[in-house]
């Protein structure tokens, strides 16, 4: 043990068939989640997972900024994720890069399909997701806490929206992948599940994976996403079950 | 992973406990399932398939022919009627538009004021952070929101602060028949006007502005446990004890949901020494 270096591939899988944080193929990391955690937005959480805390904060439905965006018959959800520059070990260079863009575009078009945006015509319902420290999986934590978010801020939508990343490593699918997994394995399949009607609406892949793989793959990774489905139902009764019944009458 | 968590919400009934009666409110999350029972899906809820599910956070609430579930959090959705609380955002040569917490600015358009405005003299008698208090006249399916000045106890704020609550949470901050808000009223002594955005302006003294923030701050708060009304009067005698002036005068103004703010109504048009309230936040909803 001793002896490894920063560059050699760690044991990403025991005989034993452990990780190298110790858990097996099919179990997540903790996760924590706190809906309500910022004051001034109108929906806002925390999540904690694994390594990463990210925040999210949702604002809306609002008047659209940029007015050419305006759409006559829905709301248009706009989302920025965000790192920190100070998220990972090597400072990152703050601001958009590819990488961001294409995240946001993803999670946006992902709440899309589940957001009841027409409810909302000619307005702006914003997402902001700022990855405090990461540990792969930020796409997936992101869009957690931007869906227990919009709960919080009363969004009106079809579902939450839990999401995980299904990988290969050591020869293993294994759930929920943390960054020397994600790092040195030979594949990365973040998703994200409605629970309602069992679809998915994100699925991007890296790596290499066989057919086989991938159906098991979609299969842990959809049994993963239920049980985080749970925490994200939790933490909002947390915040919401000691809540005043709202007058009839009044 | 599933499996050690409680139970789903597809799952249907509760346990062996009772199926929820009527009046005894059960938090939904979106995406749940609800006992529909043969009701019709109403606000906040859709149906997929002949099941009927939330769409939004709240508390589900059978209203035949209808099961809705009523908001808990979320922006302020206007309806006609409502008297709410305003700010300025944009001054334009016919209206002003006003932010009330709702998904859209209202646009004020000067003919539904008191005052004879001349096109482009609009600025003269709202700037742009000012605040008034509006009644919605009309709701257009894009979302529009009409509002008029035009009514009793509807006019400009001038001096208080304005706080805000959580749109939710209104009808406690009022109390039942208003019993809430006298409470307020009676012990500090401040003028309180509470719109149904959750905005609230008050006006007084340093002190009765404090204690009725505070007042309104216990509400955000703890608005769920019994006994609310009786925890912020004793609040209240509390701190009128503390700090002896003897302010127990009647309130000047007393306000409620149908008459939120009183005899600014027909004041003439403001100088431009217009001093608009502070806009102060607190959302205990979101805290």
């Amino acid at each position: 043990m001793g002896s490894v270096g920063a560059k050699d591939v760690p044991v990403l899988l025991s005989p034993e068939g452990l990780r190298v944080d110790g858990r097996r193929v099919n179990e997540l990391r903790p996760i924590k989640i706190t809906a309500g955690a910022l004051k001034h937005a109108d929906g806002s959480a925390f999540v904690e997972w694994g390594q990463n805390k990210v925040m999210a904060a949702v604002y809306g439905p609002r008047e659209v900024h940029p007015r050419h965006l305006q759409q006559n018959t829905k709301a248009v959800i706009q989302c920025k994720y965000n790192m920190a520059a100070f998220s990972v070990d090597e400072r990152k260079r703050p601001g958009l890069d590819r990488r961001s863009q294409e995240i946001s575009k993803v999670i946006a078009e992902a709440f899309e399909s589940v957001v009841f945006a027409e409810e909302f015509p000619r307005t702006s319902i914003d997402i902001y997701i700022e990855v405090l420290q990461a540990n792969a999986g930020t796409r997936c934590a992101g869009l957690v806490a931007a869906s227990v978010a919009l709960a919080d801020a009363g969004i009106p939508m079809a579902d939450l929206l839990p999401a995980v990343a299904v990988g290969k490593a050591g020869g293993a699918i294994i759930l929920d992948l943390k960054k020397e997994e994600d790092n040195f394995g030979e594949a990365d399949l973040p998703m994200a599940l409605v629970p309602q009607s069992g679809r998915l609406v994100l699925l991007q892949m890296e790596g290499h994976m066989t057919r086989d793989e991938l159906a098991t793959a979609l299969d842990l990774g959809v049994q993963g996403c239920r049980g985080i489905y749970e925490v994200m139902k939790q933490a909002l009764r947390d915040r919401y079950s000691v809540a005043p019944a709202a007058e009839a009458g009044a | 992973m599933g499996g050690s968590h409680r139970t789903g919400p597809r799952r249907r009934g509760r346990g062996g406990s009772s199926p929820h009666p009527s009046g005894d409110r059960v938090l939904v999350l979106p995406g749940e399932e609800i006992p529909s029972q043969g009701l019709k899906p109403g606000p906040g809820t859709y149906r997929v398939g002949g099941k009927v599910y939330a769409s939004i956070l709240g508390l589900l609430s059978p209203r035949p022919p209808f099961v809705q579930v009523i908001p808990l959090s979320g922006r302020y959705i206007p309806k006609p009627n409502d008297v709410v609380i305003g700010t300025v955002t944009d001054v334009q040569g016919t209206f002003w538009l006003l932010d009330i917490g709702a998904p859209r600015w209202a646009p004020l358009h000067m003919t539904g004021t008191p005052w004879k405005v001349d096109v482009g003299e609009t600025e003269r008698y709202l700037r742009v952070g000012e605040s008034v208090v509006v009644r919605v006249e009309n709701l257009d399916p894009t979302g529009r929101i009409g509002v008029t000045m035009l009514g009793e106890g509807l006019g400009k704020l001038e001096g208080g602060s304005i706080v805000h609550v959580s749109p939710a949470r209104v009808p406690r901050v009022v109390g039942r028949n208003g019993s809430m808000i006298e409470t307020i009223t009676r012990h500090t002594g401040a003028q309180v006007a509470v719109g149904q955005n959750g905005r609230i302006w008050v006006d007084g003294a340093p002190e009765a502005i404090h204690r009725v923030r505070e007042a309104l701050r216990m509400i955000s708060e703890d608005g769920q446990r019994r006994g609310l009304t009786e925890r912020v009067d004793s609040y209240l005698k509390s701190t009128s004890r503390s700090r002896d002036e003897g302010v127990e005068e009647p309130p000047r103004e007393h306000a409620h949901r149908d008459a939120p703010a009183q005899d600014f109504a027909s004041s003439p048009p403001p100088t431009d020494s217009g001093e608009g309230p502070d806009d102060e936040r607190f959302d205990g909803e979101n805290n």
